[in-house]
């Protein structure tokens, strides 16, 4: 008996029509819980996802803890290596977590269940007793186990549960350029700040991906912020101008004129006149060192960028790396943290601060908005009633800062993840 | 709405100072925001740092929030407008305030700590957030006002209570 053919999973969610410039997206690719299980198996077991910045473990034995793709595994600065290591958080012996605390510094870690030890390079150190196994206990064989791929682009670590994923380097495509910019706006010192802002919301993860490089949300969602700014002398009416690319194997960018003071390096009236000299010496050292193209790149642009698929990188008013995980189809957590300069002077770094402060977080100015709008979707999705969202904006010119050429980017990536998981 | 005067903070009995917190909670779970701020000085500080980094300085380290009065009162505004989505409408809270301890007097200004419950119902989801308050009260006209008041949380984590939109 011969079927019809079901279009794939992928291919059911994403409808992209170039003649009549449509693109929408299925609704129930947020609410499925289907879809949500093939998305652990056929996208976050098959991608690099970020676990850490190795600025966060800059000594021996310095570890953090964290989940990764929903799994908890913990990353720690070998002692006889000096390279960064990325283990399973799980006990050899019966399975119990070996690292107990989000942060720290040890040399051994000792599961407390029946006390077997590992060093920093995950070997297996100590099993008390252990004259009961005979000579038959494989202590080699017993060591933490290593996430199957660990790799650092320039201090931003990432790590794959697929073996066959192809390295990092290739991995991130056009993405490598962005993170560039950022670590040499930093003069390749990219430190992450201490302090880790922990949250998360009832709604899709995908949408997030779309409202963290989305221009066109700005003026309507955030009107508070821009009143801040306005009422502190900041001049707007640029607006959200530049362009948003494809960058690759699902990462996106949206690149635009700075609407307001960048710490690297764009005054604005709220950092004081006494802060203007020193932005223009930082603008003329990076313009020496850069080139005058890639330096105004670095001081007079804003960057929101998707590392597909699930971190962001989100140079505007400070620096912000984000990255979040479904828990269900209408739930995520999210984690964020503040990158900056190693090397910043103190009173840079408190304008960075503040700046960070105000727009972004969960008492920010802007995130709880965020929030508010990502959750509201997924209330109105329950409503039923339109089956598609619609994504076609700038599918007809060269698209611009407030366009969705970027969202298209990452659905197209999502859509081939999810179908090509159905060949397996 | 007026402030508690005092001769002198050394004087303050706890009582005194309880009624001051309980003054506060009231005027938070009524929204009124700008009487709230009147119990600020000029040079106030109101900060919030990471769950799981209690001790967080921010003047070095990422936390949740760091106003100073001008961020206060754009927070106040804010909130007071219909364009702070995440609080329009407004959630329903309820500050409860307890475990109350002055410090010594250091000078010209009260340590006091105190633990709290805040309760948050807004579209049938009710969320709460634990912790301590760390306060510095200064006299100033012969008011008690607060200069400082840092909140730290006990939560893991901002799950599920997912943002700091409302005052704490």
């Amino acid at each position: 008996m011969t079927m019809t053919a079901e279009p794939r999973t992928g291919s059911r969610c994403v409808e992209e029509d170039p003649a009549a410039r449509r693109f929408r997206v299925r609704r129930s690719a947020m609410t499925s819980p289907e879809i949500f299980t093939a998305e652990l198996d056929r996208i976050f077991a098959h991608s690099w996802l970020y676990v850490g910045h190795e600025s966060e473990i800059p000594e021996p034995g310095d570890y953090v803890r964290r989940p990764v793709g929903g799994r908890p595994v913990f990353m720690v600065r070998g002692v006889k290596t000096g390279q960064v290591n990325v283990f399973h958080n799980t006990c050899t012996h019966r399975g119990a977590v070996v690292c107990r605390k989000d942060r720290g510094n040890a040399k051994v870690f000792q599961c407390f269940y029946h006390a077997w030890s590992f060093d920093s390079e995950g070997s297996l150190v100590g099993v008390p007793g252990r004259d009961a196994y005979g000579d038959d206990l494989d202590m080699a064989s017993l060591g933490l186990a290593r996430v199957a791929r660990a790799e650092s682009y320039r201090g931003f670590v990432f790590a794959s549960f697929d073996p066959a994923v192809p390295d990092l380097t290739d991995y991130l495509a056009g993405a490598r350029e962005y993170l560039d910019l950022v670590i040499d706006e930093a003069d390749g010192h990219l430190q992450i700040i201490s302090g880790t802002q922990e949250y998360g919301m009832q709604a899709n993860w995908k949408l997030l991906v779309e409202n963290s490089i989305d221009g066109y949300h700005a003026a309507s969602t955030h009107d508070t912020y821009f009143k801040y700014l306005v009422a502190l002398g900041t001049d707007l009416s640029v607006g959200v101008s530049g362009v948003t690319r494809d960058l690759g194997n699902g990462h996106a960018v949206l690149e635009y004129l700075a609407p307001w003071g960048r710490p690297i390096a764009k005054w604005e009236p709220l950092f004081g006149d006494a802060a203007k000299q020193e932005i223009g010496e930082l603008r003329a050292r990076l313009a020496a060192e850069h080139g005058e193209e890639r330096a105004r790149r670095m001081c007079d642009f804003n960057r929101n960028m998707l590392i597909y698929p699930n971190l962001i990188i989100n140079d505007i008013m400070a620096v912000t790396v984000r990255t979040f995980m479904p828990v269900s189809a209408t739930a995520m957590t999210v984690t964020a943290w503040e990158a900056a300069p190693r090397d910043e002077l103190p009173e840079v770094r408190q304008r960075r601060l503040d700046s960070f402060l105000t727009f972004l977080g969960p008492g920010g100015f802007a995130t709880p908005d965020d929030i508010e709008a990502l959750e509201s979707c997924q209330q109105g999705f329950a409503s039923g009633g339109v089956e598609w969202n619609d994504i076609s904006r700038g599918m007809g010119r060269d698209p611009q800062a407030t366009d969705e050429e970027q969202m298209r980017a990452f659905w197209r990536r999502w859509r081939d993840q999810l179908d090509a998981g159905e060949d397996r | 709405m007026t402030g508690l005067l005092a001769g002198s903070l050394a004087g303050l009995t706890r009582t005194e100072v309880e009624d001051f917190l309980y003054l506060e909670a009231e005027l938070l779970d009524a929204w009124e925001l700008d009487d709230w701020l009147r119990l600020y000085t000029d040079d106030a500080r109101y900060v919030i740092p990471c769950t799981g980094d209690p001790a967080g300085d921010p003047s070095r380290d990422l936390v949740l929030i760091d106003d100073n009065r001008l961020r206060m009162q754009a927070r106040v505004e804010r909130l007071n407008s219909r364009k702070a989505h995440r609080e329009y409408p407004h959630s329903n809270t309820r500050h409860l305030v307890t475990n109350v301890r002055l410090g010594p007097v250091e000078a010209d200004e009260l340590p006091v700590r105190a633990s709290f419950t805040v309760w948050r119902f807004r579209g049938g989801r009710e969320t709460t957030y634990v912790g301590g308050y760390e306060y510095r009260l200064v006299l100033a006209d012969a008011a008690l006002k607060i200069r400082s008041k840092r909140v730290v949380l006990d939560m893991t984590a901002l799950r599920p209570a997912s943002d700091v939109a409302i005052i704490l």
